[in-house]
Order: C-alpha cells, then structure tokens, then sequence
C-alpha cells in the first residue's frame, strides 16, 4: 500500500499528499508530518502541533513508529475542516445508539486505520469506530444524542483526515447485495459441482461392470438431489436475466445458458426415473460453477472501480451555510436551498448555488465550472455559478437560481439530450447470442426431428441425443470469452490509474478512431507553472508565505518553490493579496497594483513580491502542459487516430498548445453548444469520438462522444458522465487505455473464434449421438479452459 | 455396499459444513474489508 503511484491516492485532494517526500533532517522536520517546520520549532504549523497533541494525550504516540511500516505513508498535515450537517446523515440503531457512514481520505496504510480506531475507542460513549480499508470508509456507532457525531469528526478531522458524509444510496446497497448474491450462489454451485463430480467418476469408473445397476441408480439419485436444489438457487441469476430479456422481446447471452441449463436438468431427472444409463447432473452444475467465476470476478473490478470514483464524488459534496432572516447560520444540503435564500461562502469553501454576490469581496476560481484557468473577482452585484470555490474572504451570496435553472441543471439537460442520441449500444456477446442461441436451439430441434423420424429411435433417446448436442454447444466458453478478458483489462487499467465505470466502455473505446481534448485541466496540469522567476532567493521567501494561501497562483509558487515552511503572521487580503510584517517592514505578495509592480509589459497571469527596500519581483506563470502529454499524444497517433483540440479558451493559448503537442484539428472560443455540435457532426461522419475533457462545460459533449473520459479532478458532472476516470498527474491513462482496449477486444474476438471453432468440431458428434457424459464433460471443461488460458495472455504483457 | 451410503452420507455432511462455513463468513461480512484485514494482523494489539 501507499506507493506514490498507486490509484485511490494520489488522485485524491486534502491533506498535503500532493507534496514531495520531504528528506530533511530531524532537526527541522516537523515532530508529526515530517515536511520542514520552521527553524528551532518542532512544528510546521499549529495543526500538526495540535494533531501531535492530541495523538500523544491519549497515549498512542506508538503511531509514529507503526506508520514506518510504509515507508512513503506519512501523517497528514491538518487543513481547517468544512462543517457539515451531520445531524441529517445520523441514523438511529435498534439498540437505541445512533450510527454514521462517512467516507475518509488521507488514508495511506494499516498505520491510519490504527490510529483512527485507537482514536475513537477512547472516546467516550463510543460503540463502534471501525475502518474499512478496502471502500475507505468510517462507520461510526455511539450512545447519547445524534449532535455527538460532530465531536467524533473533530477529533479525527483534527489528525489531518478529512471525513464526508456518505449517504448509502439505494443503488449502492442493491450493488452490495448483488455482490453477496453472486457469491452465495458460487458457493452453492461449487459445492454441488464438486459432489456431483465425485459421484459421477464413479458411474463412469464403473461404466466396465464393477458396480451394479442399483448402485448406479442410487448414484443418480443422490446426483439429482444435490445438484436440483443447487440449479435452483445458483441459476437465478442467469435466469432473471434471461427472463427479463425475453419479455423485452431480446435475446442475451443468459437465454441459451438457461434453456440448456433447465433441459439437461430435466432430462437427466427423467432418465434417473426411468433409470437410464445416462445423466447430466454434473454438466448442469459445473456450468453454472464456471459462470459464476466469471460473474463474480467481473462484478469485483467493476465495483472497486466505481466504488473509487464515488468516493472522489462524495468527497466534493458540499453543504451550503444558508444565513437564516433571524440572523442564525444554518447548514443545509444543496437540494433545500430555496430561491433568495442568503448563503455564506467561507474561505476555502465550493459555492453550492447560482446567485449573485450581495456583500464582501473576493477571488473566485470557476475552473470546473468554465474552463478558466484564473481566478476571477467576485464583487458584489457579481454572478457566481454552482461549484466555483471561493479563494477570498467569506462572500455572502444570494441564491437566485435552484433546482431547474441552475447552469448545472442545463448542463444535466444537454447531457440527458445527447445520452438518448448516443442510442443502445450492443455489446459483442449479445451480438453474438442473437445469433448463436437460434442456431444452436435449431440443430438440436433438427437432431431430434431426424433421430426419432427418419432414425425412428424412441422419443426418450431422440430428446437424449438432442440434449447432448446442447450440452457440447453450452456457451460455456462463449459466456467465459468475455468476462474473463473484461476482468483482466479492468484490473490491469486499475493499476494503471485507470477507473472503468461503464461495463462497454471497453468495447466502445476500441472502436475509437479519434481524439477530441479539451485543454484547460485535461491537457494542461491543473495548476499554473512558474514560467518566470530571476530571483532564487525571493521565491523561497514568497513560497513561505504562499503556503498559506489556496490561491491558484500561491499554490503553484509552492509546487515550484519545492519544500517550504509556511511564514507566519501572514494577513490574507481578498482580491489582492497577501502581506506579513517583519522587523524591515512589511512583506507584500499578491497583485501588481497590490505590490507597487512597475509596468514591464509582461504579460500574463504573475505575482509580485515587494519587500522593504527592495525593488519588486516579478512572477510570471504560464499553462504548462501534463508531463507525459506530448509522449501519450505521440502513442495515440502512431495508433492511427485522428486528434483535435476544442477549447473554450483564447485563439493565442489554444494555438500554443495545439503547436506544442503537434495536433492540427483546433478550435478555440467553443462554448459547451459548440463542443456538443462539432462532436455529433463527427459522429455523423461515421466517426467514432473519444472525449477528454473536465469541465462542467465539457460534460454535455463528454456525454455526446462515443465514449468518454475524465481525470479526477474534473467536475463532479463530468466525472459522473465519464465511462473512464483517470486518477493523478499523467495524462497517459488515456493511451493506456486505448491499447488495453484494442488488445481486449482482439483477444475477445480470438476466444470467440476459438470457442465457436470447438462447437464446430463437437457438435458432428454430438448430432450422430456418439456423446457420453463424460465426454461433454471433459469437452465443456476444455474448451473453457483454453479460453481462460487465452485471456491470460493479455495480463502477460505489461509493456504499456 | 452399506458402507457406500454411511460414506456418501459423511461426505455430503463435511462438504456441507464447509459450505454453511462459508455461507456463514460472507453473511457476517468477513469477506467486505480484504486490505484491512491484510493490515490489521500487523496491529499488535487489537
């Protein structure tokens, strides 16, 4: 656990993971986080101090050497904490406690889970504080009154974790309980396949005359009661969906599996009633065992993949501080927000409505909301949308659109009209049942007809003999083909910082022959880079003082400027900047108007740094590209597909990088409408589009594309629209995926050919009635076999 | 032959006792927190 690399962390924002690995000595390092505390203190700031207090009060300062268990796993530096209204996400336990569901991030290794549960057992009233590692999640239990919820968060909150309520939503639950179905069902047919089997070795060892014809009879008998009940509970699956998709007037790939399933069944109980040589029983079951590997396994990497990004959703989620009339503030969720209603907007926090500002001042970043790499000011009569994040000091704001007419819910609109254009997509195995099933369904009709007419064999051996043929064509391998090779993509793209959330994403995404980008977040880092600096020694001091801010710009002087101490005694000033008052004189850093910058003619996003008797420092920013974007850019055309560029953004920016990375096809000034437009217009050229984008604005054309992509630190709407989510600072995935994708439906279509080859050769056999059971069964378990074996391929190579 | 029904008897048995074990496992939610569990053994004391 914990590698730099590894997706469901570095993805996620909070606490300071995004910085690198400190490796400074001990004298300077802070006594909790390990980055650079200011000279002769123990502390970077007084959150550690805090932390470290509260860790070592109770006794539990062992944390500290259990978390070098990972060496890359280290604490959190504690960031001011949103508040929530926990009270509507408290539910109330038969016993008469209350419970809560929250989702942590900052979780990096069995260190975190430790420390937060040693946390929670010592505080009072506690009834159970347990982590789930795996969906990284806090289930908190207690006695008392439901308020106690916000202390139990403060004091883990106070470590450095950050903790959201997470409402369990219905469609969560079902997917748990589906999971938990499946392997109910596996367990069953597994233990039936294995009793069965054993039984019926022995029928077959003493198909030579060592055991009797009633010791066979009482083998099938015994074969027949384990093995019905098992079809009955492990085959609902396959038969729910069967039948859901025979009364749509479909076929899927469920509906042969069942025919086949429930006749070799019924006709193996037949011939155990009229003690017949023959039964199926173990076919039956060992089937169905099969199946639901692969059931399992694929509802596995799916579910962990989406279970990340819902994370990263739920941990943009934000409730809204609504200024009641009586002067009281009030935190409500987003969705009881009233029209004209007055919303408090703290430092730090996401607006959660449209609305125009009524008083205060300060700098808006609406980079997820429009594209806008820069923050703009927000003054009073100003509009600000849903979902900026306010870098200023606390604006009050007047909720003028909720519900229907948010620039959100527009966006929804658009992206709703454009999914019911995208139509049903088909997945290669029901492509492939819609054939397969009538045909096999009809030789085996022909074999019957032709034994029991024109061989003029008893009924009971002509339905026998046509059963076999279903048997030998049972899509066993037919129904492994796919699965098999769609876990392994899923997985291999997990590792790889790769989020699948859509089952046929894969198969849209190797249909793709062209690339559309967005710029803004998508090619370019999320954070500006420092492009102009002459001075070394000023960057240090103003990175000092930056790391107090969350301002863009100070952000990105902090990333440049590599390890620093924040400065204390730092003064925000909205809108304009930041200021510190040394022994000298004042320390100013902010605008240029701020800082008495002097006209250079430079231009661009900058900072200036002033200090007393010292002429300003120019900072000079710039969009940089993603590290690895020229590189994927590069693989995705050698692939043969075809790039283009569209942007909200400036002619001058959007042609830099389009020059940059060397892609031809650009348009700047698109608005969402745009976007959504040019992208159907390929679409119908006949081209298939891969969207990557992360804007709101980017949502409705990422739901026109084909298919769709978003890195995680898009836009909630964006993400939620996404097929694929890509996790950290590359933007590789993107290429990664593409070649997964491609690869994935080779090896699909090769165990396709293979499986439908193996039918070919069988079934000659089967029709001329020269199958036995053991003979079906080692057919069945073969042709599976070989195409797992062929699927495995694709994990080999790891050369992407 | 009796032997036969004691021994296909006490199979049947064993095998569905490892079922129900299993059964029993996933219904108490052993089977939900799979990284936990592969830290939690280095935990000394809980």
């Amino acid at each position: 656990m914990g590698g730099p690399d590894k997706p469901g962390q570095d993805g996620l924002k909070g606490g300071t993971l995004d910085r690198p690995l400190p490796s400074v000595s001990a004298e300077t390092a802070c006594a909790h986080c390990s980055l650079p505390a200011p000279a002769g203190k123990r502390f970077c700031c007084p959150g550690c101090e805090a932390a470290y207090g509260i860790i070592q009060g109770l006794g539990l300062g062992r944390y500290y050497q259990q978390r070098l268990l990972d060496i890359s796993a280290r604490a959190l530096r504690p960031e001011p904490a949103e508040r929530w209204d926990l009270a509507r996400h408290v539910t109330t336990r038969p016993d008469g406690g209350f419970e809560l569901t929250l989702a942590v991030d900052g979780l990096q290794c069995g260190a975190c889970v430790w420390l937060i549960e040693s946390v929670l057992a010592k505080q009072p009233d506690i009834l159970a504080g347990r982590v789930n590692m795996t969906t990284r999640r806090l289930h908190l239990a207690w006695r008392g009154v439901p308020a106690d919820a916000d202390g139990l968060v403060a004091v883990i909150e106070a470590l450095g974790y950050r903790l959201v309520p997470f409402d369990m939503t219905a469609l969560n639950a079902a997917r748990d309980q589906k999971g938990r179905m499946l392997l109910r069902c596996l367990a069953v047919a597994g233990f039936a396949a294995c009793n069965v089997m054993l039984m019926s070795v022995a029928i077959w060892a003493g198909e030579s005359g060592i055991i009797g014809p009633a010791t066979v009879a009482l083998l099938h008998w015994v074969s027949a009661l384990i093995a019905m009940p098992a079809v009955a509970y492990a085959g609902r699956p396959f038969f729910g969906s069967a039948f859901a998709a025979l009364r749509q007037g479909r076929t899927n790939m469920d509906v042969p599996i069942s025919i086949g399933v429930l006749l070799v069944t019924g006709v193996s109980l037949v011939q155990t009633i009229q003690r017949g040589p023959d039964t199926y029983f173990d076919s039956a079951v060992t089937l169905l065992f099969f199946l639901l590997i692969g059931r399992v396994l694929d509802h596995r990497a799916r579910g962990r993949a989406r279970a990340t990004a819902e994370q990263l959703l739920t941990l943009r989620m934000t409730d809204v501080a609504v200024l009641e009339p009586d002067g009281t503030v009030r935190r409500r969720g987003q969705e009881q927000v009233a029209e004209g209603d007055r919303i408090l907007v703290a430092s730090g926090e996401r607006i959660g409505v449209d609305g125009v500002v009524e008083s205060g001042a300060a700098s808006l970043d609406a980079s997820l909301v429009t594209g806008e790499s820069l923050p703009v000011a927000a003054e009073p009569g100003a509009p600000v949308f849903a979902g900026s994040l306010n870098l200023g000091a606390t604006l009050t704001v007047r909720a003028t659109a909720t519900g229907g007419s948010t620039l959100l819910a527009e966006c929804v609109r658009l992206i709703e009209a454009a999914e019911t254009r995208r139509g049903r997509f088909v997945v290669l195995t029901d492509r492939v049942a819609r054939r397969y099933a009538p045909t096999v369904h009809v030789c085996a009709l022909g074999t019957f007809l032709w034994w029991f007419f024109v061989a003029g064999v008893p009924a009971g051996q002509a339905l026998l003999t046509a059963t076999s043929v279903l048997i030998i064509t049972c899509p066993c391998a037919l129904a492994l083909a796919v699965p098999a090779v769609q876990v392994i993509a899923t997985g291999r793209l997990f590792r790889g910082g790769m989020l699948l959330k859509s089952p046929t994403a894969l198969e849209r995404l190797a249909d793709v022959d062209t690339v559309v980008f967005d710029k803004t977040g998508t090619l370019t880092e999320p954070l500006l880079a420092l492009a102009e600096c002459r001075d070394a020694e000023a960057l240090a001091e103003a990175a000092a003082m930056a790391a107090c801010s969350r301002h863009p710009l100070a952000r990105s002087l902090v990333s440049a400027a590599g390890r620093v101490a924040p400065a204390s005694d730092v003064t925000e000033h909205p809108g304009q900047g930041l200021s510190r008052m040394t022994e000298a004189g004042e320390i100013r850093l902010g605008s240029r108007a701020f800082c008495g910058g002097f006209d250079d003619a430079a231009a661009g996003p900058e900072l200036w740094l002033s200090r007393p008797g010292l002429p300003p420092v120019r900072f000079g920013f710039d969009e940089r590209l993603r590290a690895d974007a020229v590189q994927t850019v590069d693989r995705l055309r050698a692939m043969g597909l075809k790039l283009a560029l569209l942007s909200g953004d400036r002619p001058a920016q959007v042609a830099r990088i389009a020059g940059a990375l060397g892609i031809e096809d650009w348009r700047p000034g698109c608005s969402p409408v745009d976007k959504v437009a040019l992208i159907e217009a390929m679409g119908a050229e006949g081209r298939r589009v891969l969207m990557v984008g992360d804007g709101l604005n980017d949502s409705p054309a990422l739901a026109a594309a084909s298919v769709s992509a978003s890195p995680s630190t898009a836009a909630d709407v964006s993400q939620t629209v996404a097929d694929l989510v890509f996790q950290g600072a590359k933007l590789g995935p993107v290429a990664l995926a593409m070649r997964t994708a491609r690869r994935s439906r080779s090896v699909m279509r090769q165990n396709l050919m293979l499986s439908i080859g193996y039918n070919v050769l069988v079934v000659p056999l089967a029709v001329c009635g020269w199958v036995t059971p053991w003979l079906a069964a080692a057919a069945m378990s073969g042709s599976s076999l070989l195409v797992m074996a062929n699927s495995l391929r694709l994990h080999g190579r790891t050369d992407a | 032959m009796t032997i036969l029904l004691f021994l296909l008897a006490v199979s049947l048995l064993i095998a569905a006792l490892g079922l129900a074990a299993f059964l029993w496992s996933l219904k108490t939610g052993q089977y939900d927190d799979l990284d936990g569990a592969a830290n939690r053994i280095l935990f000394d004391d809980d």
